[in-house]
C-alpha cells in the first residue's frame, strides 16, 4: 500500500474512484437483507396465496403430493433440538467462563483461545461426522438400552448434542468477554468487604454482566437454530413432532437442504421451502436484533 | 457459617474446573476421532486425482475434484468479499468516524446479518440463479458464499480497525493527506494483522460450508474450467460420500474430514504466526 503512495496518481481522482466505490458497496450491504427478504418472499408468494400463514404453522400434515405444506412438525424439531442444545451447552459455557476469566492460570486461558479458535474453524460437516461415528453408536447401543428404550440413534438428542459442542466456542468467546469487561474496582469493593471469591462472582460479576450473559446465550441460540448440515446428518429426519428425545426430528433448515433434488418435480414445493428459509430468516434477524439491542445497552453503561 | 461458604466455593470451584477440562476433552476427542478414522482411508490417490469409473462404487479415484473446487470456490468468494467488504470497513472507522449514528446503524446490520445461517443465503442465491438465469456453477457458488461471508469479513476487519488511534487520523490530516490516503495507507497499515486474522477468517468459512453451496455449486466428477461449470466442494463430497452403504466409499468420507480439518488448522496456524511477523509495524 506504500507503494500507492509513490504512484504519480492524482490524489483527487483516486479520492473520488475510491469514495465512489465505497458509497456502492456499503449501499450494496445495506440493500443486501431487504433483497434477502423480498427475494424469499416473492418466492414464497405461490404458496402464501395458496394457504394462510396461521394454518400452515399449525398443520402437521406435510404432504407435497397432496399440496398440504404443515410446518408444525419441523418448526418443533427446531425448537425441541434448539432448546435441547441450549440446556446442554450454556451451564458449561456459564461455568467455563467464569473459571477462565476469574480463576485459571494465565496459561490455560491462553491454550483455551486456541481450543475455541479451533472449535469454531471445524466446519459444520466435520461435527457431523463425528456425530454419526461416536454419538449415534453411543445412544444406540449403550445410552437407550440402559434406560430400557430403544432407538436408532438419529434422533433428537444426538442433534441436540452436536449443537451444543457447536455452539459452545461462540458463547464461551462472548461469555468471557463480558465477565472482563466488568470493572475490577467493583470486584475490590466487594472483596473488600469481606466476601468470598465465589460471593463476589454471584453478587456482583454475574449482576453486573447480566445483559452480556442474555445477549451471549441468544447468540447460541441462534446459532444452533440455524445450523444445518450437522444436525441434518444425525437427526433422523421424520416428519413428525418428537414425543421424546430418543425420537426422530426434522429441523426447518433440514427440510430446505433434504428436499433440493425433488423440489422442482412437485408443484409450490419449491415455494414451501422458500417459506421455510424466510421463516428462519425473519426469526434469526428477531433473536439477532434481541442480541445487538443487548449488547447496545452494554456498552451505553 | 464460615464452612458453608467455603464449601459452597469448593463445590463450584470443582464443577468449574470439571467442566472446562470436559470442553478440552470434548475438543481432543474430535480431533483425535477424525484424526484416527480420516488416517486410516487416507492415501495419495485421494488427493491427486479425479474420480475414477465406478468411484462411487468403491473403486479408484481421488477428491482432486473437490479439493480444488473448494480451494476454488473459497479464494474467488473471498477475493470478491474484499473488494466488498474493505472500503466499508475502512469508511466506517475513517470517513464516517464523525456519524455516529449511521456506523451504528452499519453495526446492527452486519450483526444481524452475521448470524443469518448459511442455508438461508443457499435459499436466496437459489433464487437469484433463477431470476439471474443461471444454473448451479462456480459462479453461482461464488455469488452465494460472498454475501455469506462478506459479513463476517467486515466485522472482524472492523473490530482491529476500532482499536487504532484517533490520533493518528488527525496526524494525517494536518499533513494533508485525504480521507482515502488516510483509509488506505495509514489505517489499513495499522491494522494488518487483523486484517490477515479477517481474510483468513473468512476463507475459513467459505470453504467449510456446505449449505450455501449446496443449492448452487452442483457438484461434477471434473476439475472446473471456466466460471460457468459447475463444482465439486469438500463439504458435499463428505456429506454425500457418508450417506454411501459401501464402506470404501465411506472411508473416504473420513479422510475428506480429515483433509478439510487440516485445511482449517493451517489456516488458523498461518493467522496466528502472521499476525505476529506484522506486529512489528504498528504504532
Amino acid at each position: 500500500m506504500a507503494a500507492l503512495q509513490r504512484l504519480i496518481l492524482p490524489a483527487k481522482l483516486t479520492d473520488r474512484l475510491s469514495t465512489g466505490w465505497l458509497n456502492f458497496a456499503v449501499l450494496f450491504l445495506i440493500l443486501l437483507p431487504l433483497v434477502i427478504g423480498a427475494g424469499l418472499v416473492i418466492k414464497s408468494l405461490p404458496l402464501l396465496e395458496q394457504a394462510s400463514i396461521g394454518t400452515m404453522l399449525h398443520s402437521a400434515e406435510f404432504s407435497p403430493q397432496q399440496g398440504h405444506f404443515g410446518f408444525y412438525a419441523f418448526i418443533m424439531g427446531s425448537v425441541w433440538v434448539t432448546l435441547l442444545s441450549f440446556v446442554l451447552s450454556a451451564p458449561v459455557c456459564l461455568l467455563a467462563a467464569i473459571y477462565l476469566t476469574e480463576y485459571s492460570p494465565q496459561w490455560l486461558t491462553q491454550s483455551m483461545y486456541f481450543v475455541i479458535d479451533v472449535l469454531a474453524g471445524i466446519p459444520s460437516v466435520v461435527y457431523g461426522v463425528w456425530g454419526v461415528l461416536v454419538i449415534v453408536p453411543l445412544l444406540a447401543d449403550y445410552v437407550a438400552p440402559a434406560l430400557g428404550l430403544t432407538t436408532t440413534g438419529y434422533c433428537l438428542l444426538s442433534g441436540g448434542i452436536v449443537l451444543a459442542i457447536m455452539a459452545v466456542p461462540y458463547m464461551l468467546n462472548m461469555l468471557m468477554e463480558v465477565f472482563r469487561s466488568v470493572p475490577i474496582e467493583l470486584k475490590e469493593a466487594s472483596l473488600s468487604l469481606g466476601a468470598t471469591y465465589w460471593e463476589t462472582i454471584k453478587w456482583v460479576v454475574l449482576k453486573k454482566g447480566l445483559t452480556g450473559i442474555i445477549a451471549a446465550l441468544s447468540l447460541g441460540i441462534s446459532k444452533a437454530l440455524g445450523e444445518t448440515i450437522a444436525v441434518l446428518m444425525v437427526v433422523g429426519n421424520v416428519a413428525k413432532v418428537p414425543k421424546s428425545v430418543f425420537d426422530a426430528a426434522y429441523p426447518l433448515p433440514a427440510l430446505i437442504a433434504n428436499n433440493y433434488g425433488d423440489m422442482m418435480s412437485v408443484p409450490l414445493y419449491d415455494s414451501a421451502l422458500m417459506f421455510a428459509a424466510l421463516l428462519l430468516f425473519v426469526i434469526i434477524l428477531v433473536f439477532n436484533s434481541i442480541t445487538s439491542f443487548f449488547l447496545y445497552r452494554i456498552k451505553e453503561q | 457459617m464460615q464452612k458453608r461458604k467455603l464449601l459452597e466455593e469448593q463445590f463450584f470451584l470443582w464443577l468449574m474446573r470439571i467442566v472446562t477440562l470436559s470442553i478440552i476433552l470434548v475438543f481432543l476427542f474430535i480431533m483425535g476421532v477424525i484424526i484416527k478414522k480420516g488416517y486410516h482411508a487416507m492415501s495419495w490417490e485421494m488427493i491427486s486425482q479425479e474420480p475414477q469409473g465406478g468411484f462411487y462404487f468403491g473403486k479408484g479415484g481421488g477428491i482432486l475434484n473437490a479439493i480444488v473446487g473448494s480451494l476454488y470456490l473459497a479464494a474467488g468468494s473471498t477475493f470478491c468479499a474484499l473488494l466488498l467488504g474493505l472500503p466499508v470497513a475502512l469508511g466506517m472507522n475513517v470517513h464516517w468516524v464523525t456519524k455516529t449514528k449511521f456506523v451504528g446503524a452499519i453495526r446492527f446490520l452486519l450483526n444481524a446479518l452475521w448470524g443469518v445461517p448459511s442455508i438461508v443465503f443457499g435459499a436466496f442465491g437459489f433464487a437469484l440463479m433463477a431470476y439471474l438465469q443461471i444454473r448451479a456453477s462456480l459462479l453461482a457458488g461464488i455469488i452465494t458464499v460472498t454475501l455469506f461471508i462478506v459479513p463476517i469479513f467486515i466485522r472482524a476487519f472492523d473490530e482491529v480497525l476500532r482499536t487504532v488511534p484517533q490520533g493518528l487520523m488527525e496526524a494525517a490530516y494536518s499533513l494533508g493527506a485525504n480521507r482515502t490516503q488516510i483509509a488506505f495507507i495509514v489505517f489499513f497499515r495499522q491494522a494488518l494483522p487483523g486484517f490477515i486474522t479477517a481474510i483468513l477468517l473468512a476463507f475459513g468459512r467459505g470453504i467449510g460450508d456446505a449449505a450455501s453451496v449446496l443449492f448452487t455449486a452442483g457438484y461434477t466428477d471434473h476439475i472446473p474450467q471456466t466460471v460457468q461449470d459447475p463444482t465439486a466442494t469438500l463439504p458435499l463430497a463428505i456429506f454425500f460420500q457418508l450417506s454411501s452403504p459401501i464402506p470404501e466409499v465411506k472411508a473416504r468420507a473420513y479422510a475428506a474430514a480429515l483433509i478439510l480439518t487440516a485445511i482449517i488448522l493451517i489456516i488458523s496456524l498461518v493467522s496466528r504466526l502472521s499476525t505476529r511477523r506484522f506486529k512489528k509495524n504498528i504504532l
